[in-house]
C-alpha cells in the first residue's frame, strides 16, 4: 500500500535509512498556494542513489526533487525549491493543478 | 536534520506524544520541542496553536522565518460491538488511516475470523479500554445496543477527552442512554459530546452506509473546527 504511506513510514524510512549507513535528505513541503496536491508538511525522503519514499506533490515534481536532494546530501546545504505555473521550468516539471509549492530540502547527519 | 532530533521525534510519535520540529529557514537550525515543554517554549504561542490545529507552517517570528513542523498522533478509533455496521466501518476506516480496535465481551461476535485485519478484544470494556490509553486523538464509537457494554465504554471515552464520541441507537434510546448516564454522575456537558443517533444525515441504510455516515461525522469532527462543523442532524440509524 505504498501509495497510501502515511509520513509515520517516511520519517521512520529517515531513521532506517540513515542508521543503516545510507546518505538521505529529507524534503518537507513548507508553503503552498492555490490547489496544491499535497498539503503542508508531506514529506519524501530521499537517499544517494535516488531511491525514495512518500511525495511532496502526488508526483508532478518527485523527480526533480530527487535530483535537487542528491546536490544536498552532497553540499550538506539546505535547499527551498519552488515549482508552479508560473516557474518556468513548470512546463518541463510542473504542477498540472496549478499550485505552487515550496519544498525544504535538508540533509540527514 | 540531526539524526539525533530526527530519533527523538519518531520515539515521540511512537509513543503517541505530539511534537513540533522548528526550523529556522535562514540558517537551516533546527529543534524538537516535544509537547510537554511547549509552555517553556520562546514560541510557546505559535507552537500550542500547530498542536491545536495539527497542521505544519511557516511563521514570521521576531527573530526571522521559521517553517513549524507538527506532528500529532495518527487518529485512531475504538469501536465497543463487533457487529455488522463495524465489519462495514473497520475497512473504510483503515482506508482513512485510522487505526481500529474493536471490543466485545460477546465472543460469538468478536472474532478474528469477522474482522480479518483488525484489533479484537473480546474481554467487557472495564478491562479491555484502559490498556489502550484512549486518549484526545481517539474517535470512539458504541455500537452494540447493549447498555452493559455501551454505557461504561461511553463513560470512559468521554473522561479521555476523545475527539469524537457516538453512540448508535434512536433519538428515544438516546435519550434513555443519558438519562442512566446522567444517575451515574456525568454531566450535561459531557453527554451532549456525544453523537446520537450517530452519523451524518445521509439517508443511511445498509450497515455499510451507516459506516460511511458515521466515518463522515468523523472526519468532520477531525478536521473541522466546531463553528463550521455540520449541525446535528435527525435520525439515519437505529
Amino acid at each position: 500500500m505504498t501509495t497510501l504511506a502515511t509520513d509515520d513510514d517516511i520519517l521512520k524510512a529517515a531513521e532506517a535509512w540513515r542508521s543503516e549507513g545510507r546518505e538521505v535528505a529529507l524534503a518537507t513541503v513548507v508553503e503552498t498556494w492555490g490547489s496544491a496536491p499535497r498539503p503542508v508538511g508531506s514529506n519524501l525522503v530521499i537517499d544517494s542513489e535516488g531511491n525514495f519514499l512518500g511525495s511532496v506533490s502526488g508526483g508532478c515534481v518527485e523527480g526533480a526533487v530527487v535530483t535537487e536532494a542528491i546536490d544536498v546530501i552532497e553540499s550538506g546545504k539546505p535547499k527551498t525549491l519552488e515549482f508552479g505555473v508560473a516557474d518556468e521550468t513548470a512546463w518541463k516539471v510542473g504542477l498540472s493543478c496549478g499550485g505552487t509549492i515550496r519544498v525544504y530540502v535538508e540533509k540527514v547527519d | 536534520m540531526k539524526l539525533d532530533i530526527l530519533k527523538a521525534l519518531n520515539a515521540e510519535r511512537n509513543a503517541r506524544r505530539a511534537a513540533v520540529v522548528v526550523t529556522d529557514q535562514a540558517t537551516g537550525d533546527q529543534r524538537l520541542v516535544k509537547a510537554a515543554d511547549a509552555a517553556k517554549d520562546p514560541l510557546k504561542d505559535l507552537i500550542e496553536k500547530h498542536i491545536r490545529s495539527g497542521k505544519s507552517g511557516m511563521e514570521e517570528t521576531p527573530q526571522g522565518k521559521v517553517f513549524l513542523t507538527v506532528h500529532v498522533p495518527a487518529p485512531r478509533i475504538v469501536i465497543t460491538g463487533a457487529v455488522h455496521i463495524s465489519q462495514a466501518l473497520a475497512p473504510i476506516a483503515k482506508i482513512l488511516g485510522y487505526d481500529v480496535t474493536i471490543v466485545d465481551p460477546r465472543t460469538a461476535f468478536a472474532t478474528q475470523e469477522r474482522f480479518p485485519d483488525v484489533k479484537v478484544i473480546a474481554e467487557w470494556p472495564d478491562v479491555a479500554l484502559p490498556p489502550l490509553g484512549v486518549d484526545r486523538y481517539t474517535a470512539f464509537i458504541a455500537l452494540t445496543h447493549d447498555p452493559k457494554i455501551d454505557d461504561p465504554a461511553l463513560t470512559h471515552a468521554l473522561s479521555r477527552d476523545c475527539f469524537y464520541v457516538g453512540a448508535l441507537g434512536s433519538k428515544k434510546t438516546h435519550a434513555r442512554r443519558v438519562e442512566r448516564l446522567k444517575g451515574q454522575g456525568l454531566s450535561e456537558a459531557d453527554l451532549g459530546r456525544i453523537h446520537a443517533p450517530i452519523g451524518l444525515s445521509i439517508g443511511a441504510v445498509s450497515p455499510a452506509e451507516i459506516a460511511v455516515a458515521i466515518m463522515g461525522q468523523i472526519t468532520s469532527s477531525l478536521r473541522l473546527t466546531p463553528e463550521k462543523a455540520p449541525e446535528k442532524v435527525p435520525e439515519t440509524a437505529s
